[in-house]
């Protein structure tokens, strides 16, 4: 008889489904999975080291190259974390064009997972449309900070400068067919906050689309139902966090019970799972976007009745207006000083948590009194997730690792730092 | 904004949350704590490394505590700690100095030079602790809490990788994050920035070889300590290693 062995193959770090450049070993019996081994690390940048050589706010462009497709909550992130450690708070206007800006990135962050989950297990028509959404917002994000993808928008103290007045629009001479012009525009008449507004208004609309396509279909469900389940108590003791803590039935929401930015003064329901496997958190981020749509609603109508400041009046930690400087010597003195040493922080650490599309995303500083982090750590919430593959892999077949890939939400940019 | 942040309210409930915490642990552990230490509304358990595990075990089971989670672990190097490359506190009849003093890190003192930090997280109490142990030895050792946390198992690796921390106990303790086959522990402060080697291909041999870097690591922005930190701050001198 022949002897019979274990199979090992490597999956990645080059597959379409490794969702960037996850390197899985894998030890088959047959099609099931023995063990599942991930080297991570091929992305790895060393962002933390690179800013503790740096003053505290050249490093906020950094924090959008982390999860790069959550890029505004990892800059809340940074900027709450050197805030706290400041002391200072940002105006509250600031706080809900933060709170808004967080739930444009839940939608993109899910909408991307959506999407990429959906290819890879077989329904590749999610990932058209979710990318149709997507487009709107990277437009709103473009029309708040000049960048589609990595931002810098937030920083610390506030935000870089306010919503704009108008939206940009399509071009008559750039389109094929100038007479689409007029139905491209229609939402773009008016504002940023406008276009939002009616984002908001659509969104739980399309978001029946998907779900019509996905939510009781037989060939979804035979790929996500009773995938990857993780018990409540092991996702406690494997560091769960975010829709992945959820979907094993806990209602643990930074927003609702560590609330920050403007949070505590919206109105939003947290989606709980009840059996922990992948089909519950494919139904727990779903409804994460509605609710999120739900948030930005709340966030234009304050937005629009409530004109002010977005960034705090003290120049030592935000620069003084382009104007101001060219008339005043020391708002040029400030300028110079902030944009060469920077600011100095109080001695102490701080560690400080936001709720990010995939769980609690968190940077603890250890300042030693000088300008520039003497240690900063960033925990990112999708390491803990796949520390965990081994376990949620084991004993399923080869196609459901790509299921739980998917249902992991994995971006390496966070993961590899 | 963050609860945090707005601790001059008196009796927010986040407030009394870390005020009960606190108690607890000093009747808990007063006795055998190096430390605990609240800044920003945040506590620090200081601990020596003998005392960490039962400690860890007390914090996940005792009633007042019920740690579930372990949200992060985390190595840090305290061999530069409060030091400066730009001399801001006297001026010279010249004025003050412009050129920029390279810290001199050839020979860190490896007495309590690293330390393994612990963020906890309860989810029935709603309150979050920092658990610090400082180690000594350039090869620094600590145990390893992966059988009270399982989350630790990453974490861990990622301490050992990054700053050569060895957790005892750990069943898997390879490198996770730097490249197969890598030399050195690079979050080290020792470690420079630049690294210590480089990548070309050679076309004599025909394959890609390591050779030391060719570039010299230059400051861009010099380290700056200033004796009147943050705004609206009391000045706080720069502390020692020793007893920050």
């Amino acid at each position: 008889m022949p002897e019979i062995r274990n199979y090992t193959i490597n999956f990645g770090p080059q597959h379409p489904a490794a969702h960037g450049v996850l390197r899985l070993v894998l030890e088959m019996d047959g099609e099931v999975i023995e063990r599942a081994d991930p080297h991570v690390g091929l992305l790895h940048r060393g962002t933390e080291k690179l800013a503790e050589d740096k003053p505290y706010n050249h490093s906020v462009p950094y924090m959008d190259r982390l999860d790069y497709v959550s890029m505004m909550c990892n800059e809340h992130g940074y900027v709450s974390a050197i805030e706290k450690l400041l002391g200072v708070e940002p105006p509250e206007r600031a706080l809900y064009i933060r709170t808004l800006f967080d739930e444009v990135t839940r939608i993109l962050n899910h909408l991307m997972w959506l999407g990429a989950h959906g290819l890879d297990i077989g329904a590749m028509t999610m990932f058209l449309y979710c990318f149709r959404e997507r487009e709107d917002l990277m437009d709103a994000y473009e029309a708040v900070s000049g960048a589609r993808l990595h931002s810098a928008y937030y920083r610390v103290g506030g935000v870089y400068r306010d919503l704009p007045d108008a939206m940009p629009r399509f071009e008559r001479k750039h389109l094929k067919d100038p007479s689409e012009a007029k139905a491209l525009n229609r939402n773009r008449e008016g504002s940023l906050i406008d276009f939002l507004d009616d984002f908001a208004d659509r969104f739980p609309g399309l978001v029946d689309e998907y779900e019509t396509l996905l939510t009781d279909n037989r060939i979804w469900k035979q790929r996500t139902v009773g995938i990857g389940v993780v018990a409540p108590e092991r996702a406690l003791q494997l560091g769960f966090s975010g829709p992945m803590l959820r979907g094993s039935g806990f209602e643990w929401d930074l927003r609702k019970k560590q609330p920050y930015a403007a949070y505590d003064r919206v109105d939003f329901d947290v989606p709980v799972g009840v059996n922990g496997d992948s089909y519950d958190r494919y139904l727990v981020r779903v409804e994460e976007m509605r609710q999120s749509a739900r948030i930005m609603k709340q966030c234009c109508q304050w937005l629009r009745d409530n004109p002010g400041p977005v960034m705090v009046d003290d120049h030592k930690i935000a620069p003084p207006p382009r104007g101001e400087m060219k008339a005043d010597m020391e708002a040029l003195i400030h300028h110079f000083k902030l944009f060469t040493e920077g600011y100095c922080t109080p001695v102490g650490e701080v560690y400080s948590a936001v709720e990010a599309p995939k769980g609690e995303f968190g940077i603890y500083i250890v300042s030693d009194g000088s300008n520039k982090p003497y240690r900063l750590k960033i925990r990112a919430p999708g390491f803990p997730h796949l520390a965990a593959m081994d376990e949620m892999a084991k004993g399923h077949m080869l196609a459901d690792v790509v299921a739980i890939i998917g249902t992991m939400d994995i971006v390496f940019g966070e993961i590899d730092r | 904004m963050n609860e945090s942040v707005t601790e001059t309210t008196q009796d927010s409930p986040a407030r009394q949350r870390v005020d009960a915490l606190q108690a607890a642990l000093e009747s808990a552990f007063g006795d055998t704590a190096v430390g605990i230490e609240r800044f920003r509304n945040e506590l620090t358990l200081e601990l020596t490394a003998d005392r960490l595990l039962d400690t860890a075990a007390r914090l996940r089971d005792e009633a007042p505590f019920v740690f579930e989670q372990l949200i992060d672990v985390c190595g840090v190097d305290y061999a530069a700690y409060g030091q400066d490359e730009w001399t801001t506190d006297a001026a010279s009849l010249s004025g003050f100095g412009r050129g920029v003093e390279r810290m001199d890190l050839s020979e860190p003192d490896p007495d309590r030079r690293f330390a393994a930090v612990y963020h906890l997280l309860s989810i029935k109490h709603n309150h979050r602790l920092r658990i610090r142990v400082r180690l000594d030895g350039e090869m620094p050792r600590a145990p390893s809490v992966i059988a009270v946390w399982n989350a630790a198992d990453w974490f861990e690796r990622e301490a050992f990788d990054l700053y050569g921390i060895l957790f005892e106990g750990h069943p898997d303790l390879r490198r996770i994050l730097t490249d197969y086959g890598f030399i050195g522990h690079p979050f080290r402060k020792d470690f420079p920035l630049i690294g210590q080697v480089e990548m070309r291909y050679d076309p004599e041999k025909r394959r890609v070889v390591y050779q030391p870097v060719s570039i010299e690591k230059r400051p861009n922005v010099p380290r700056v300590i200033r004796a009147q930190a943050g705004p609206g701050e009391e000045p706080q001198p720069p502390q020692d290693a020793a007893d920050a």
